[in-house]
């Protein structure tokens, strides 16, 4: 019954580079169709902690179950989890040699064996909803960074994956350009998608999360309501985090 | 205008005393070299040799009554070659060529396939009458020898560079070693290995023709080379490019025949044509195996005992031909990169 509901349990993670350890036992719920937003400071493991949820971080200690499967160093297993858990990066990582329509079917042709002309069906559809259909044919180098980002979302949308991950997707853009990618990140929350956000967008955090999260070198420090989080945290470190950012 | 081409020529030739100098030294030489060389061409120079060897120097002692034998090879090749290229330069606008994106899956198959094809009907397949890859000589063998050389090595490259950067530990091995000790041989010692020990190695019923010899010193040379080219495009993928794609539920072979390969080769296309380039010269090597090729047959037609001496007008015309090849092959890479590195 509890499965149902918890779709990312993370447990007592810990995870060294060599000596280093970066994460130091974390633990995190998320339910199906929450936004949790993770905050920290640079360094603290955010991007690590989120990246093994899809396996491209491995851990040494505790475990992780996404959507009740356990991820093991089974290959298949990681496959398997990969394909309900789309994530967008913040360098977008579109591949270059391939047009926009191409990126967003590669996997749905190769990974789901959806026919090019379904494929495309669905590319389409989903490019109409990040509002990038006229750009189809294009090459992602002839995008602006704002657009290449909605179609790195549409990309991993196309896998239909039941949860998304997002590191800093607003990081690497001009100002003018952070607007058009939230808002294509409200829609899905709206529309009910699970998802875990590292981002610094206050306004963003306040108006979308279920719950904002403080990193820091390696735990969570606090978690709570956005409300609670950015005008009464518990935590002195939390109001030191925030005095910095805000 | 004038004005503009006045200025460009102070600027740049007569800039100082001793640029100025130095211009006027190398016009004349120049000049003179020039002259000399038209006066040569047109007045001393006896092309003969040429003109009563050309079948020589372009199809050996290939049976006269054969020849569209190596019509249909050459048309089947020049065939190949037309479609990987439109493929290629029509990268771009793939949704109005679906013809042509039917084909990609394709090529590759059809090139490694169309190999031992075209020597075995060059050679009597078909029932055909058989002849003796003695009489293959000459240009088509050059060509025939570089062709096929460079199709097989191509894949067997990628391979290896794929071996050397494998996380298994014997693959990975297996592959420096192999490169390593290639890159250590002289190109003449491989032949010499592949023509003597080869035989060595194989079942004895398995005799190898001399031809099938020289392409496998070839390829087994050209590969470690090739392993090396595709090295540095695999090396300059971002590995945020191999997340990006592992995110997506793509497994490792599909990562790497999809998003990593497609961009590596795109990246070496300049080096890759270059040892291409490179390979067809050395083919010139053959003819210290056995293997009548261009540089092979001009040396035997210079001991025809009428054109004695005559050394200048074979070898300009041989050279003459190797660059025609060559500067094809190098004006093909220079506007595929510019097709496809935008
Ligand atoms: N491959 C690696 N080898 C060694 N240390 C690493 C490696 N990758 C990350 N680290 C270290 O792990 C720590 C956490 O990195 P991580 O990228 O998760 O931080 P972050 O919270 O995402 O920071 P940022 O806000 O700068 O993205 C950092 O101190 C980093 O230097
Ligand atoms: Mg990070």
């Amino acid at each position: 019954m509890q499965e149902q509901t918890q779709i990312i349990v993370a447990e007592n993670v810990h995870k060294w580079y060599g000596k280093f350890h970066v994460l130091k036992g974390v633990d995190l719920i998320v339910d199906r169709g929450e936004v949790v937003v993770l905050m920290g400071p640079s360094g603290s493991g955010k991007s690590t902690f989120i990246r093994t949820f899809n396996a491209l971080e491995d851990y040494q200690e505790g475990s992780i179950r996404i959507n009740g499967i356990t991820l093991s160093n089974d290959l298949r297993n990681i496959e398997l989890i990969r394909q309900e858990v789309g994530m967008v990066f913040q360098q977008f990582n579109l591949f270059p040699h391939l047009t926009i329509l191409n990126n967003v079917t590669l996997a749905p042709i190769w990974v789901h064996k959806l026919s090019k002309i379904k494929a495309k069906e669905l590319a389409m559809q989903l490019l109409e909803r990040v509002g990038i259909l006229e750009q189809a044919n294009k090459y992602p180098g002839q995008l602006s960074g704002g657009q290449q980002q909605r179609v790195a979302i549409a990309r991993a949308l196309a896998m239909q994956p039941k949860i998304m991950l997002f590191d800093e997707p607003t990081s690497a853009l001009d100002p003018e350009m952070v607007r058009e990618v939230l808002d294509v990140m409200k829609n899905l929350a709206r529309e009910g998608m699970t998802m875990v956000i590292v981002t610094h967008e206050v306004g963003f955090a306040r108006e979308v999360a279920d719950r904002v999260i403080l990193m820091d070198s390696g735990s969570l420090v606090e978690s709570a309501t956005p409300e609670l989080f950015f005008t009464a945290p518990k935590q002195e470190r939390t109001r030191k985090f925030l005095s910095q950012i805000l | 205008m004038q004005k503009i081409q006045l200025t460009w020529l102070r600027k740049n030739l007569f800039n100082s005393w001793y640029n100025s100098l130095l211009t006027i030294l190398c016009l004349l030489l120049i000049i003179q070299f020039i002259r000399k060389f038209v006066w040569w061409t047109i007045a001393e120079a006896q092309w003969q040799v040429v003109q009563v060897n050309l079948p020589l120097f372009l199809v050996g002692r290939f049976p006269q009554t054969s020849y569209w034998r190596l019509w249909i090879v050459l048309g089947i090749i020049t065939f190949l070659i037309v479609i990987t290229w439109s493929v290629f330069i029509t990268q771009k606008n793939l949704i109005k060529h679906k013809f042509i994106n039917l084909l990609v899956p394709w090529l590759a198959p059809t090139w490694l396939l169309s190999c031992p094809l075209i020597l075995w009907f060059m050679g009597g397949g078909l029932g055909l009458q058989s002849i003796s890859t003695n009489l293959w000589n000459g240009l088509i063998l050059t060509l025939l020898m570089a062709v096929i050389s460079i199709v097989i090595s191509f894949p067997l490259g990628i391979l290896l560079a794929l071996g050397r950067t494998s996380n298994l530990f014997i693959i990975r091995w297996f592959s420096i070693l192999y490169i390593e000790i290639i890159r250590g041989l002289p190109l003449i010692g491989i032949l010499f290995i592949a023509q003597v020990m080869l035989p060595l190695f194989l079942p004895t019923e398995l005799r190898l023709d001399r031809l099938i010899r020289g392409i496998a010193g070839l390829v087994l040379f050209s590969t470690a080379y090739m392993a090396e080219n595709v090295r540095g495009g695999l090396q300059s993928i971002p590995r945020e490019q191999i997340e990006a794609a592992k995110a997506l539920g793509l497994p490792t072979p599909l990562v790497i025949i999809l998003v990593v390969l497609p961009q590596a080769l795109r990246a070496v296309i300049p080096a890759i044509v270059g040892q291409f380039i490179g390979l067809l010269k050395d083919t010139s090597l053959l003819s210290l195996v056995g293997l009548v090729e261009l540089t092979g047959m001009s040396r035997s037609i210079l001991a025809q005992p009428q054109f004695i001496g005559r050394y200048a007008e074979v070898y300009i015309f041989v050279g003459l031909l190797y660059w025609v090849f060559c500067y094809s092959m190098s004006l093909a890479s220079r506007r595929l990169e510019k097709q496809l590195i935008n």
